[in-house]
């Protein structure tokens, strides 16, 4: 049989049972291969579940720097047997299966054409360590040590990480040491090692960090001067508040009191989170929430106030499979639609899309400047790849002379001065009025906030024209929001194609990867990531220089397509789709194929390759 | 309705002490019908405020959705409104008061907003211990959208259009004593001698505090048959004690009881005094408020007055922990951990 064999250019994927602590061992694994300086982009594929169905890890080594998900499992580790038909049939032709040999094999599980190595992992923890749930969570280092041996992932780091990991806990740390150098020994003295398919260290991840979109998320509410935080538990935006609170009762305490400088809520509802935001905001403070789709909808009633009522409010929203409960713990960028018209009536809101979690803690920052600058709501456009998972990020930065735009708010010295205030009065010409927050000043400038219509004086009226000149100011909001959301980001210094591609969030990974793969090709097409809504003069620019138009979103509907052919009026047929919904990360093969298929009828000759099986030196023994 | 209101005001009309005269404190013109219970719910908060020489400024009413949640337009026209959505004041409130605790907070809702749509928020506020005057002006009907029974019409109360109510009323007094709220009152819009000194009291009271006022509907629930008319109510009424509230004076300390009656000291210095106690009964007892709300219901009687406080009960800001100074004063230097705190972070994550 043949071998694979790649150099730093691989599919990993771990089979565990949810609740047998194996994210730790597989997080330690990819981080190994990160501190090697080698790019790497683990993804957790788990269930909405916590203890017993099956959960995957997936780590794909990209020494080019791709971040996408890559179709093919060229090394399979497994130690959960119910989903092990499943598993071995995902393993690519003279691929790798490696699995817990304590039991023998089933015949049925034997396939020809991939490579078995069996390490017996329970048998060797249950000789080695005495406690029961020791022995369980030591198996997972046992296999990551066999990993070490076979594709040389450097010992020292994985156990310099191991080191800090159980700081000061030497018994734990000895223990995960024994059963690390277990699963290397056992490995060496059985199989060549390494595989076809090795590491080598490189310095190619610079001073990137590797960190979940949810916590740069989190921090960048922390540096954004949020104070109030409200939310309703929802997978999978949950740990975004979660790691707000973190590093406020870190940062944020004062040292003199014991006292906190922010407060945040667990509501009862994604109703009653939303309507926090929007009485803490409504009073001046920076406050946010996070949740995802069906979040969304409960909260489309109070967007529709914020909107009309014009009060700054932040909501991230982690996307995830939709409808209704729909697919939970996978990704999915399906809330495009919903979030951008959320509410009644005539509604638009302001959104910006985050690639990376570097963005995610930017975006968050400038959310905040956005929402208060603009008086309206800003939905921060994440997913669950993004969310939940490590990404390898440029590291977070912070300008310390940066300053927080409060917007137009008038203090008590401008109230003073102001013969008459006028909420809703237009003075500058932009559609964005000046505030007051409640507090200010003994006589001037209180006024009553409203859903129903009202004139410039914030007075009740059921007058039409009154009405119209409202909502229509606020259109001229909009169109003053385009100069101030953040502009699309172009990968080519001019026009070079009369194709181009659209993409946002995280599809940004497997779409720059297409963009190389296809060029190899002959096919060169111009990219164009947009990082908000509304779309912003360049956007418009870039779909009309451009004959064909594919927009690359991860939904059914094309909800983006949607989208940019009704603002932008575009023609229709102009503008096609390549999409992806399974509630997988979207990879560069689905782009590729899509396209390809689109222009030229048939699929990319790219993967056609990917399953003819590479010439190989040596083949390895069982 | 009215549609004109003089302007002239004679002038040696009495100022409290921040020189202020009531008018300072009134409102926009009143839209709702003439009679209605809730314009006396308003004047009787204009007056409380007026007599407390609260300064406007300092104080945010928020409401929901509804002819009660309409009321804050009709008040304090020189303190911040907001009429938010149908059932979410609650949440509202609890957003602007933790973004600034120096602030009072009136919230005002009916007994739909509350009691139906916004129940779950009602329930939460009180758990939390939201600082803040939360009244119900309570008619058993919908209003706004012509006399549909509410949940708190009582079983077999008629309503206008001659048809019995089926189902269960719910006591929201008696579900907040549940809840653990640290101050319940009830009382009727037509007693405004009740209302001005529970009102006095639930503001400087530091927590939930719920006055849950019975205040007909004049033109959709004051029939014959109907439980919460003006009639049936004036009827049916029965005080827990007569209600004084003392505001703050130095030389009054110490909590003492006088045979009927008790003085219960607030945590700003000011008392509310409860003459004639109802017998059996003690405010600062759960148990015991609870049981005399039971047996008043019991027996038909709409128990008005004080029926519970607790003076003790962190507030949400206590629960919090959060800075004297409030959150939205806080600037950029207080938040923001900065570059340097950054670097360590990030390096945290390789």
């Amino acid at each position: 049989m043949h071998q694979l064999n790649a150099l730093n250019d691989f599919v990993v994927r771990f089979a565990n049972v949810n609740g047998t602590g194996s994210a730790s061992a597989n997080t330690m694994f990819a981080k190994a291969i990160f501190r090697m300086g080698i790019p790497v982009s683990p993804k957790n594929i788990f269930p909405s579940n916590i203890q017993g169905l099956p959960t995957w890890y997936e780590v794909r080594i990209s020494e080019k720097g791709y971040l996408g998900r890559r179709e093919g499992i060229d090394i399979m580790v497994s130690v959960n047997p119910q989903s092990m038909p499943k598993d071995i049939a995902s393993v690519r032709p003279n691929g790798y299966f490696i699995y817990d040999s304590t039991k023998e094999l089933h015949k049925e599980f034997i396939r020809d054409d991939i490579h078995y190595l069996g390490v017996p992992m329970m048998q060797m923890c249950m000789d080695k360590f005495a406690d029961p749930r020791q022995r369980q969570l030591l198996k997972n280092m046992v296999y990551v040590g066999a990993l070490a041996a076979l594709i040389d992932i450097e010992i020292p780091v994985l156990q310099e990480i191991i080191t800090l990991q159980f700081k000061n806990k030497e018994k734990l740390i000895e223990a995960n040491f024994q059963a690390l150098e277990m699963g290397a020994t056992y490995v060496r003295e059985h199989f060549k090692c390494p595989l076809g398919l090795r590491l080598e260290r490189r310095d190619k991840v610079d001073d990137w960090i590797m960190i979940d979109g949810n916590t740069a998320c989190g921090l960048g509410a922390i540096y954004a001067g949020a104070t109030v935080a409200a939310w309703y538990p929802i997978t999978p935006s949950t740990s975004l508040v979660q790691a707000f609170e973190k590093y406020a009762k870190k940062l944020r305490v004062d040292p003199a009191t014991g006292h906190n400088k922010f407060a945040v809520i667990q509501a009862e509802d994604e109703l009653a989170a939303i309507g926090v935001v929007i009485g803490a905001a409504w009073n001046g403070a920076r406050s946010f929430t996070a949740t995802s789709g069906p979040g969304v909808s409960l909260m489309s009633e109070f967007l529709g106030l914020a909107y009309f009522a014009e009060i700054p409010t932040v909501l991230v929203d982690v996307q995830r499979g939709g409808p209704s409960t729909g697919m939970p713990t996978r990704t999915q960028q399906s809330d495009i639609l919903s979030a951008a018209y959320a509410s009644h009536g005539d509604t638009k809101q302001v959104l910006i899309f985050p690639s990376t979690p570097a963005e995610c803690f930017d975006h968050m920052a400038e959310a905040f400047d956005l929402a208060e600058r603009l008086q309206t709501p800003v939905l921060v456009m994440t997913d669950l790849d993004l969310g939940m998972n490590d990404n390898m990020s440029p590291p977070l930065k912070w300008d310390d002379s940066r300053v927080f735009d409060r917007g137009k708010v008038l203090d008590e010295v401008q109230l003073e001065q102001l013969d008459k205030f006028g909420r809703y009065l237009d003075v500058d010409n932009d559609g964005i009025c000046y505030r007051t927050i409640p507090g200010t000043h003994p006589t001037k400038g209180s006024f009553f906030t409203r859903g129903t219509s009202r004139d410039e004086y914030a007075a009740y009226t059921e007058d039409g024209a009154a009405y119209v000149r409202n909502v229509d100011r606020l259109l001229h909001k909009w169109e003053t929001a385009k100069t101030y959301v953040p502009a699309p980001e172009f990968y080519q210094d001019e026009k070079q194609s009369a194709i181009g591609i659209i993409f946002f969030g995280t599809t940004t990974y497997a779409a720059l990867e297409a963009v190389d793969i296809l060029k190899e090709q002959g096919v060169v097409l111009d990219a164009m990531r947009v990082k908000a809504f509304p779309f912003n003069d360049e956007v418009r620019e870039f779909v009309d220089a451009h004959d064909r138009v594919f927009i690359i979103e991860q939904n059914r509907d094309a909800q983006f397509r949607s989208l940019i052919i009704n603002e932008l009026d575009l023609r229709p047929s102009k503008i096609a789709s390549v999409l992806n919904y399974d509630g997988f990360p979207i990879t560069a093969e689905t782009i590729c194929n899509q396209i390809m298929e689109s222009l030229i009828g048939k699929l990319s000759p790219a993967f056609v390759v990917h399953e003819a099986a590479p010439p190989s030196q040596s083949d390895v023994e069982e | 309705m009215t549609f004109v209101r003089p302007v002239f005001r004679h002038p040696d009309l009495p100022k409290n002490k921040l020189g202020y005269t009531r008018k300072y404190y009134e409102g926009a013109l009143s839209t709702l019908c003439a009679g209605c219970g809730h314009d006396s719910v308003s004047g009787a908060i204009i007056q409380a405020c007026f007599e407390m020489a609260i300064e406007p400024h300092k104080v945010a009413k928020l409401s929901g959705i509804g002819c009660s949640s309409k009321t804050p337009a009709y008040f304090l026209s020189n303190s911040h409104g907001f009429n938010s959505v149908h059932g979410r004041m609650p949440s509202v409130a609890t957003g602007a008061n933790l973004a600034n605790r120096d602030l009072m907070y009136i919230g005002v809702s009916g007994d739909g907003d509350s009691a139906s749509i916004g129940i779950g928020q009602f329930v939460h506020a009180i758990r939390r211990n939201l600082n803040v005057t939360y009244i119900i002006m309570n008619n058993g009907c919908y209003g706004l959208t012509k006399g549909q029974d509410s949940a708190t019409a009582d079983v077999g109360s008629i309503n206008k259009s001659g048809s019995a109510n089926m189902y269960q009323a719910i006591d929201m007094a008696g579900l907040a004593l549940e809840l653990g709220a640290s101050f319940v009152a009830r009382s009727f819009s037509g007693d405004k001698e009740q209302m001005i000194p529970l009102i006095k009291a639930a503001m400087s009271h530091p927590g939930f505090s719920l006055i849950d006022i019975v205040s007909p509907c004049v033109t959709f629930n004051n029939n014959k048959g109907s439980t919460k008319s003006y009639d049936y109510t004036r009827e049916h009424i029965e005080a827990t004690a007569a209600v004084d509230f003392v505001p703050f004076m130095p030389e009054i300390t110490t909590q003492y009881a006088e045979g009927d009656s008790i003085s219960v000291p607030l945590h700003d210095g000011s008392l509310v005094h409860l003459n004639k106690l109802a017998h059996d009964w003690d405010p600062l007892d759960r148990h015991s408020a609870m049981n005399r709300l039971y047996e008043a219901k019991s027996t038909g009687e709409i128990l008005t007055g004080l029926i519970f406080i607790d003076v003790e009960a962190p507030e949400l800001h206590g629960i919090l922990k959060t800075v004297e100074k409030p959150l939205n004063r806080l600037n950029k230097d207080e938040l923001c951990p900065g570059e340097q705190v950054l670097k360590t972070i990030n390096a945290g994550f390789r």
